[in-house]
């Protein structure tokens, strides 16, 4: 069996997948949900409902607010108690509709037996519009509208749809459970993008330590019979589940700087991406929940649980028997690109999909010391970025040196700062010039923008 | 032997004279013109190459200053007015006098008032730790405490104070070249003029919160109640998003809205004596009664002239 990684960088944390045995498990519903308006990238949606409505499991409770956009669907059934700010994971205040849970009454026309639909619509045109209105984001993390990556740009062409089963992350186990009990829905769900795209082939990628799921995947594609879908084996690593990556790995092409992947002829869809597809488009179930990890070895309950849109942390925390005594952090994600989580009264989104529980002695960071000039750092990075040069850039604030080195194409996956022997802060330095150059490019377009248009004038 | 060390000197001498010349030819034929004005303003220029003018140094700003038809755009807050009154001098401008102005940190969450909800051990920068989430106390608005104000300082004119977890800016180094106010992004730090004596009044505080939600983060915060505009008889209190805010230009330094902050964010420094809150209560007190008599008599007045 080859094996096959993408071609520069990487690193190999221990995968810790402790709750690789938990099978997903139903969370009952909590007291409230709040639903967050600004819950994937690009511009927030609109709320339409009012307070005091009464709303079933699957309504729409808010608009997109533009193209690059996603519809948010209530995730029970209830009345909206107040629509108002409330703070997110990082303390910062968005717009949350909160619904206090009536009973579970789910909207007419959703499909909720169990029963797999394999038939394939034959119009990509009515899938992507399916997609669309099931408000699908995409679920690895980025939760960019899915619609809006399967309309690609005029003139450029998909040659191959790529599901990313990798979920390189340390602990992360949700993707790995979805792939083994709904292996059918993400594979039909595969065979819905591969045609939305205009029947281009679609590799299933998944890595070598989840044989069960490779496995059964293989057995699910020869028993349902599509043609053009195979599972591709990789090799243990990370970040081999950033879309860059997955795409050197899968097709040996490198997406440019600041290109999409569209511009090699990819789309990269996620294994919960796929399942959300499908039950948009053959179930007319849109996102109202996922599966969330919930793991760490100081955490006594491990769990795999399917969570409702919009559940308070606090509730997920206490329903698995709190917050353990030793835990020094959680975080939301996995450990190397997960976000520290401020405030457990924040709710999930689309896009939450694991919470991790480390020890104090897991987190601490050991004090920074002098560079010795190793080179690991440089060796690691899967962009080809020398991370010792723009830290040192970034401290002296020479953004322009910044941009020269690349800086803005940083994927923040963290591989620097785990290999560095002098525990010197490289991905937060990094961040900082990222940020500072990605704001100067910003600034040039719509100055340039706005020189065109006073030119047209 | 002689001969040697004469032959050498000579020789040595003559290369020395040749080689002079000929730098001297060189210098002569690519000189480059430059006004002399600009080594003239660099001259009096404090040299500290700060950048709080917003050029690149003090010959950036010579260079500009000469170029420029008047000085109206241009100042330099280390040296203040009486560098610009030399500038002018050689430059043969005029200049206004500006009102010399001081940082001052508007945010009074101490350890105290702001209890920490969660503990950060990223990396020690407030800029990265911004990007990162809201902050380590109930309060997303005010100082993140990692100091990025004091290593911006220049002039060391700042620094932490260990048991509030505030900046704390020494006015008689401050240069007011507004480094901290770029490098702080929570935006907390603002230039003001420094008054009287050093004798100011300013809302230490930024929180834009409703008043219940500000006042649970942070004992000591802005909660928008709005007495200090309703007591200002100088209309020198801006509000606006539940902040309350002191416009340097209108202020009597009165102190009254001092007195009736029920949180204590607005802060009065310098002051020669102590503030008696309860004398200026009271003194607001009668003041408030004689206008309402003396509204309720021009009521009158009018009643008996209908």
């Amino acid at each position: 069996m080859s094996k096959h990684t993408f071609s520069i960088g990487g690193v190999h944390p221990h995968d810790n997948k402790i709750s690789r045995e938990c099978p997903i498990e139903q969370l009952p519903l909590a007291p409230s949900v709040y639903l967050s308006v600004a819950q994937h990238i690009g511009a927030p949606s609109v709320p339409v409902v009012a307070v005091g409505d009464k709303v079933k499991v699957g309504q729409v409770i808010a608009e997109p607010g533009g193209f690059v956009g996603a519809f948010i669907h209530s995730s029970v059934s209830g009345t909206v108690k107040s629509i108002g700010p409330r703070a997110d994971l990082a303390g910062r205040l968005s717009t949350h509709i909160e619904i206090a849970v009536e009973g579970d009454e789910w909207l007419e026309g959703i499909d909720t037996s169990d029963t797999l639909v394999t038939a394939i619509p034959e119009d990509p045109k009515a899938i992507i519009d399916k997609i669309r209105l099931g408000g699908v984001v995409g679920l690895g993390g980025a939760t960019f509208p899915t619609h809006v990556k399967l309309s690609p740009p005029p003139g450029s062409k998909c040659e191959r749809v790529i599901i990313n089963g990798c979920e390189c992350e340390p602990y992360l186990t949700s993707d790995f459970r979805t792939l083994l009990e709904k292996g059918e829905q993400v594979v039909v769900g595969a065979a819905l993008l591969k045609k939305a795209m205009g029947d281009v082939p679609c590799t299933i990628a998944i890595e070598e330590n989840k044989p069960e799921a490779i496995a059964h995947i293989r057995e699910v594609i020869a028993k349902l019979g599509y043609s053009g879908i195979d599972v591709m084996v990789m090799k243990m690593m990370y970040p081999q589940g950033g879309e860059k990556q997955l795409i050197d790995a899968v097709m040996h092409r490198q997406v440019g700087s600041g290109a999409l992947p569209i511009s090699v002829g990819a789309v990269v869809q996620n294994v919960a991406t796929a399942l959300a597809v499908y039950d948009a488009v053959q179930k007319n179930k849109p996102i109202v929940d996922n599966s969330v990890t919930v793991t760490g070895e100081c955490f006594p309950k491990q769990a795999n649980l399917l969570v409702r849109v919009g559940t308070p942390l606090r509730y997920i925390i206490d329903y698995l028997g709190g917050v353990p005594e030793e835990a020094a952090k959680i975080i939301s994600g996995g450990p190397m690109m997960g976000r520290a989580v401020a405030n457990l009264d924040a709710a999930t989104v689309k896009g939450t999909g694991a919470l991790l529980f480390l020890t104090e002695k897991q987190t601490r960071r050991a004090p920074e010391t002098h560079c010795i000039r190793c080179g690991k750092c440089a060796d690691a990075c899967p962009m080809g970025l020398e991370p010792f040069l723009l830290n040192k850039l970034s401290k002296a604030k020479d953004w322009d040196a910044c941009e020269a080195n690349a800086a803005q194409d940083c994927i923040e996956c963290g591989c620097c700062l785990y290999s560095c022997p002098a525990q010197i802060p490289l991905l937060d330095n990094i961040r900082v010039g990222k940020g500072f150059v990605l704001s100067a490019i910003r600034a040039r377009a719509a100055a340039a923008k706005a020189a065109a248009e006073a030119a047209k004038k | 032997m002689v001969n040697i060390i004469i032959w050498t000197i000579a020789v040595v001498t003559l290369l020395g004279l040749l080689l002079a010349l000929v730098l001297f030819l060189v210098a002569k034929k690519f000189k480059v013109e430059e006004d002399p004005r600009i080594d003239e303003v660099e001259k009096v220029m404090p040299g500290a190459n700060c950048g709080g003018c917003g050029f690149a140094g003090c010959r950036a700003f010579a260079e500009a200053a000469v170029k420029a038809p008047n000085l109206d755009s241009q100042f330099c807050p280390v040296g203040g007015n009486e560098t610009m009154a030399k500038v002018a001098a050689i430059l043969g401008y005029e200049v206004q006098a500006k009102a010399p102005q001081v940082a001052v940190v508007r945010c009074n969450g101490t350890c105290e008032a702001r209890p920490k909800v969660n503990e950060y051990d990223g990396f020690s920068s407030c800029y990265v730790k911004s990007l990162l989430y809201t902050g380590d106390t109930g309060c997303s608005f005010g100082c993140l405490g990692c100091g990025d104000c004091v290593a911006a300082c220049q002039f060391g004119a700042l620094s932490m104070d260990p048991v509030t977890g505030l900046p704390v800016v020494d006015q008689g180094k401050c240069t007011a070249c507004g480094a901290c106010v770029k490098a702080c992004p929570k935006r907390i730090i603002e230039l003001r003029p420094q008054g009287p004596r050093g004798m100011r009044e300013f809302v230490s505080c930024v929180n834009k919160e409703k008043g219940p939600v500000a006042k649970k983060a942070c004992a000591s915060a802005c909660i928008g109640c709005g007495i200090c505009a309703k007591t200002c008889t100088h209309e020198a209190i801006v509000f606006e998003n539940n902040l309350a805010y002191i416009d340097p230009s209108k202020c009597k330094l009165c102190r009254e809205c001092e007195a009736m902050c029920p949180t204590g964010a607005i802060h009065g420094v310098n002051f020669p004596k102590p503030l008696d809150k309860d004398a200026v209560k009271e003194r607001i007190k009668m003041r408030q009664q004689k206008a309402k008599e003396a509204a309720e008599s021009q009521k009158k007045e009018e009643k008996k002239d209908e």
